[in-house]
């Protein structure tokens, strides 16, 4: 096979180098647990509060701020389940999108069990949420607004910013999956006015199985796990100390090299979208042209399936991820692609291509013309695109 | 998750196409879910002499209409329609548990090819 060319960096990234190097001494030499109050101990305390300081200063939160969590979606359920129960007295009212991930949708259908009432609101053809939408689904009993800040399938900006000030005025707790827009575009708690924000180290070169809770001081939430004092004892259990080295290094590296990330990320991304479109008939981008993340392409290839479209492509080394049933293990396609008025036989044909600072103008170009062949291979076998 | 069987399949699946005087066609499934199979068989004295497909579907979906169109080729008609999902999903060393279907849908096309011979040949 030829060498690989990763394009599904929205699923996960690769640990940077410079990442794993000082997560390594956690495992050994300096294996403490922060809890100890000797030196041993001291030193990992050391290290934990260094993390929490460089996730702090990346989002421009406060150290006491920011809670290690083992990733985004135990973030988004922590947010979720437990702000809205600590302040069930003022109402059982959620309001989210329909193109969450699905750590906070099954989670919204978790609290519509336990008697919430929650409105998804829906988006436009390219994804985006109105916030007049937003500020018209408030109620008196609303507790929360859970919006996220990118899509992670199309890539869609969700104007943040503009909801933070409507949940702050209306004085509603507002949460936001962060996940795919820390290290990607710049985040501030305090300017998109957000009281909780999830975001996970594996999306941005950090290891996999840490992340980060953002809690506003003075929101009131309910502890996720017993039984220990860690994370302010709010979230209980001996820290995942390497891991949590790793995400501080990961986010400070990340966000230190935005300007380069995003100029190259964006040139790279419309190079692949015009190529796609420019060179394969048929196919139509999911999301918008310009509000989206940096590194997300997303299209629709009428007449082929989605699955086997990604398979093909591996076969010849190149890595994506697909919103189609057979991909999601379900029947129905993905259900952003539904919300944003995709027909289901087109939804079952997306590609999405997530870039990252490893991927080359030679790779895209590689992409493109590789696409072209498996695209047409497989129409010519489509019952479909006999008319075409 | 899949065998070395389908991909061998889903990569050079064999019988891809159409065929111009098929003497029976059938077409199963639907686009919303994501499959739809379409069978050409060419019939001479009872016996399949020729099989085409032509799917939109996933890897499995590909591969169980190229491994159908195999097994039946060669066949007599009556043969052909004691063919089953499993007998397809065994012969390309399984499938996963949620592919199943895009088997029971080569069945049904390459039955529903046969049903449409014998409705225009009796």
């Amino acid at each position: 096979m030829n060498k690989i060319i990763y394009m599904d960096n929205a699923a996960t990234t690769a640990t940077r180098p410079e990442v794993t190097d000082v997560m390594l001494p956690y495992f050994t030499e300096q294996f403490g647990n922060p809890s100890s109050i000797h030196k041993v101990g001291r030193d990992a305390r050391r290290a934990v509060e260094n993390a929490r300081r460089q996730v702090a200063a990346a989002i421009g939160a406060e150290a006491r701020e920011i809670y290690f969590t083992a990733g985004g979606s135990e973030s988004d359920n922590w947010a979720i389940r437990c702000a809205a129960m600590a302040n069930v007295k003022k109402g059982k009212h959620i309001i989210t999108s329909s193109i969450e991930h699905h750590a906070v949708l099954h989670t919204c259908e978790y609290m519509e069990k336990l008697g919430w009432c929650v409105t998804y609101l829906p988006v436009d053809e390219y994804g985006i949420l109105s916030p007049a939408d937003v500020k018209n689904a408030i109620c008196d009993d609303t507790v929360l607004i859970t919006i996220m800040a990118a899509n992670n399938e199309i890539g869609t900006l969700e104007p943040i910013r503009e909801i933070g000030m409507i949940a702050k005025e209306a004085g509603i707790l507002f949460h936001t999956d962060a996940v795919q827009a820390v290290g990607a575009i710049p985040v501030d708690v305090n300017d998109w006015n957000v009281d909780m924000l999830s975001l996970s180290g594996h999306k941005f070169h950090g290891p996999k199985g840490i992340g980060a809770l953002y809690i506003r001081k003075g929101v009131k939430i309910e502890n996720l796990i017993l039984g220990g004092a860690q994370e302010r004892g709010l979230r209980g259990g001996t820290e995942n100390l390497p891991a949590i080295v790793g995400l501080g290094k990961a986010i400070e590296l990340a966000v230190s090299e935005l300007p380069q990330y995003t100029e190259k990320m964006e040139h790279l991304r419309d190079r692949l979208i015009d190529g796609i479109l420019s060179q394969i008939p048929q196919v139509r981008l999911n999301g918008h042209q310009t509000k989206r993340l940096p590194g997300n392409v997303n299209v629709a290839v009428r007449y082929i399936e989605g699955e086997a479209l990604l398979m093909r492509l591996d076969l010849l080394g190149i890595e994506g991820s697909s919103g189609s049933a057979c991909t999601s293990g379900s029947l129905d396609p993905s259900h952003v692609l539904l919300a944003i008025g995709l027909p289901h036989e087109i939804a079952h044909g997306s590609l999405r291509l997530s870039l990252s600072m490893e991927n080359t103008e030679a790779e895209v170009d590689t992409v493109i013309r590789e696409l072209k062949g498996v695209v047409e291979g497989l129409r010519a076998m489509s019952p479909l695109a006999m008319n075409a | 998750m899949y065998s070395e069987k389908v991909m061998e399949h889903f990569e050079n699946p064999r019988n891809v196409g159409e065929l111009a005087d098929a003497s029976g066609t059938g077409t199963v499934g639907n686009a919303k879910c994501g499959d739809i199979m379409k069978m050409d068989i060419q019939v001479e004295d009872d016996v399949i002499t020729d099989v085409k497909f032509k799917t939109f579907g996933c890897c499995a979906a590909i591969a169980t209409s190229s491994m159908a169109t195999e097994m039946v080729k060669g066949k007599t008609v009556k043969e052909a329609l004691e063919l089953t999902n499993t007998a397809v999903a065994e012969a390309l060393d399984g499938l996963p548990p949620v592919k199943m279907h895009c088997s029971l849908l080569a069945e049904q096309a390459i039955h529903a090819a046969v049903e449409d011979y014998q409705k225009k040949h009796q």
